[in-house]
């Protein structure tokens, strides 16, 4: 489960395939989903990102285990949206977001985060006269997706640690706890940031 | 070694009503290649590690690493003081093993070729060398302690000040903390609670309640430790 959307070193076309083209894709999928109305079409749209995951040669262990952290979410999701606006936007909601995050997943599962955030830094240098530092919006990417699998942990801990005490269900210390230690996390992260010359 | 100026150090904490003096009267020089330091926990031992890297800036006196004093000029003792922490998961901040390895040599502006050889010499030092494009969190405790201490000494600090490395980890990774660190060549200055990696230490301050209570060899400062707690 904490091995989502991370790097998995590969020889395949899509991981030498250009990050710049593949977030450049990426972006064009994520703008063309917010448009899609018909099943069909998103249809088509897995089909594509499906032809990437095989021509990635990742298998089909990775699709699963990025789209079990979200399964229940999605179903609750696709339920409400069965009841409020039938199947056919069940399921284009449900599937829109299980194509943007696969997608979103073959990216970074394919490109390195130095080569990635390198690519962003790149495309944001337009933003600095906007007042927009490029090094930081990469090194803001490259935080984010090393604090995935740190608050997935923590998450884990806390839930472990309250059922160890017996604790069966209690929303509220549940995640008062995680937020805390992932503030704590944060705080110590921010130290080591500064001892390691992020000011320099 | 580059000398450590601690000149009259108070150190308070606190909004006003609930104020904590952390440390005081704290005036030390320190030219000695190995230098450690014990005491009580919150006796203000990670305070003092934090002072010498700037981390933490002392309510008054005055703190000088190499000639550069911490308030005034932090970045240039930044770049001369490398700095280890207790828990492991917390510094490393790229997702995987070699990035973050790279990370401090990138922000100061090498050439990505130049970077990558570094890099891979760096964790062939410490072993790691296999996991160099693992993610980071897949790694062990012990693993993740040798990557810090690995993305630390890839900077070549002058000094090295390590809070307590080996608190989270098994005696196995402990002494291979303990073995990369009796191997380096710079000044350092060891935060810990186990004794016997202080041994062969040039000196040894122990902390009790903010104050500097010993300073001396390490037979005799952990004596003086030991006959503290009793
Ligand atoms: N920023 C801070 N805010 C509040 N209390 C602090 C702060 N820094 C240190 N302290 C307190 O100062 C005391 C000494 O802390 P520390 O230097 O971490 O001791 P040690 O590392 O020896 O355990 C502890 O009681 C701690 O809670
Ligand atoms: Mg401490």
């Amino acid at each position: 489960m904490s091995d989502l959307a991370l790097y998995l070193p590969g020889r395949s076309v899509v991981h030498r395939t250009a990050p710049g083209v593949k977030l450049a894709l990426l972006a064009v999928l994520g703008v063309a989903l917010v448009w899609l109305r018909e099943p069909w079409q998103i249809a088509l749209a897995a089909a594509l990102v499906a032809v990437g995951y095989a021509a990635s040669g990742l298998g089909p262990g990775v699709v699963v285990r990025q789209l079990r952290v979200l399964v229940w979410f999605l179903l609750a999701l696709g339920l409400y949206q069965l009841w409020a606006s039938g199947w056919e936007r069940a399921a284009v909601v449900v599937g829109s977001i299980v194509v943007l995050v696969l997608a979103a997943g073959l990216v970074t599962l394919t490109t390195r985060t130095t080569d990635l955030t390198a690519t962003l830094t790149r495309a944001c240098r337009p933003l600095r006269r906007l007042g927009v530092d490029p090094d930081r919006v990469g090194l803001l990417v490259a935080l984010g997706i090393r604090a995935v699998p740190q608050v997935v942990t923590i998450a884990t801990e806390v839930r472990d640690a309250q059922r160890a005490r017996g604790v069966v269900f209690a929303p509220r210390a549940y995640v008062v706890a995680v937020v805390v230690r992932s503030l704590r996390t944060a705080e110590l992260l921010g130290d080591a940031l500064v001892a390691r010359g992020l000011d320099d | 070694m580059p000398l450590i100026e601690i000149a009259d150090v108070r150190h308070v904490v606190g909004q006003a009503g609930a104020r904590r003096v952390v440390l005081d009267e704290l005036d030390v020089r320190l030219d000695e290649q190995r230098i450690g330091v014990v005491g009580a926990n919150g006796s203000g031992k990670s305070t003092f590690a934090r002072l010498l890297n700037g981390l933490v800036l002392p309510t008054a006196g005055r703190v000088v690493v190499g000639g550069f004093d911490t308030r005034s000029h932090g970045r240039d003792v930044r770049r001369r003081v490398g700095f280890c922490f207790t828990d492991p998961d917390a510094q490393i901040v790229m997702p995987t093993v070699a990035e973050d390895v790279a990370f401090g040599l990138q922000r100061r502006g090498r050439d990505r070729a130049e970077i990558d050889a570094t890099v891979r010499r760096a964790l062939t030092d410490v072993g790691l060398d296999h996991l160099a494009d693992s993610p980071a969190h897949s790694l062990s405790g012990g693993e993740k302690q040798l990557l810090a201490l690995c993305s630390v000494l890839v900077t070549e600090p002058d000094l090295l000040v390590l809070d307590e490395p080996t608190t989270l980890l098994d005696l196995r990774n402990a002494a291979r903390i303990a073995e990369v660190v009796a191997g380096l060549r710079q000044q350092v200055v060891l935060v810990t609670h186990q004794l016997d990696l202080l041994d062969a230490y040039d000196r040894v301050l122990v902390f009790d309640q903010g104050r500097l209570v010993a300073d001396d060899t390490p037979a005799a400062a952990v004596a003086a430790y030991r006959a503290l707690m009793a």
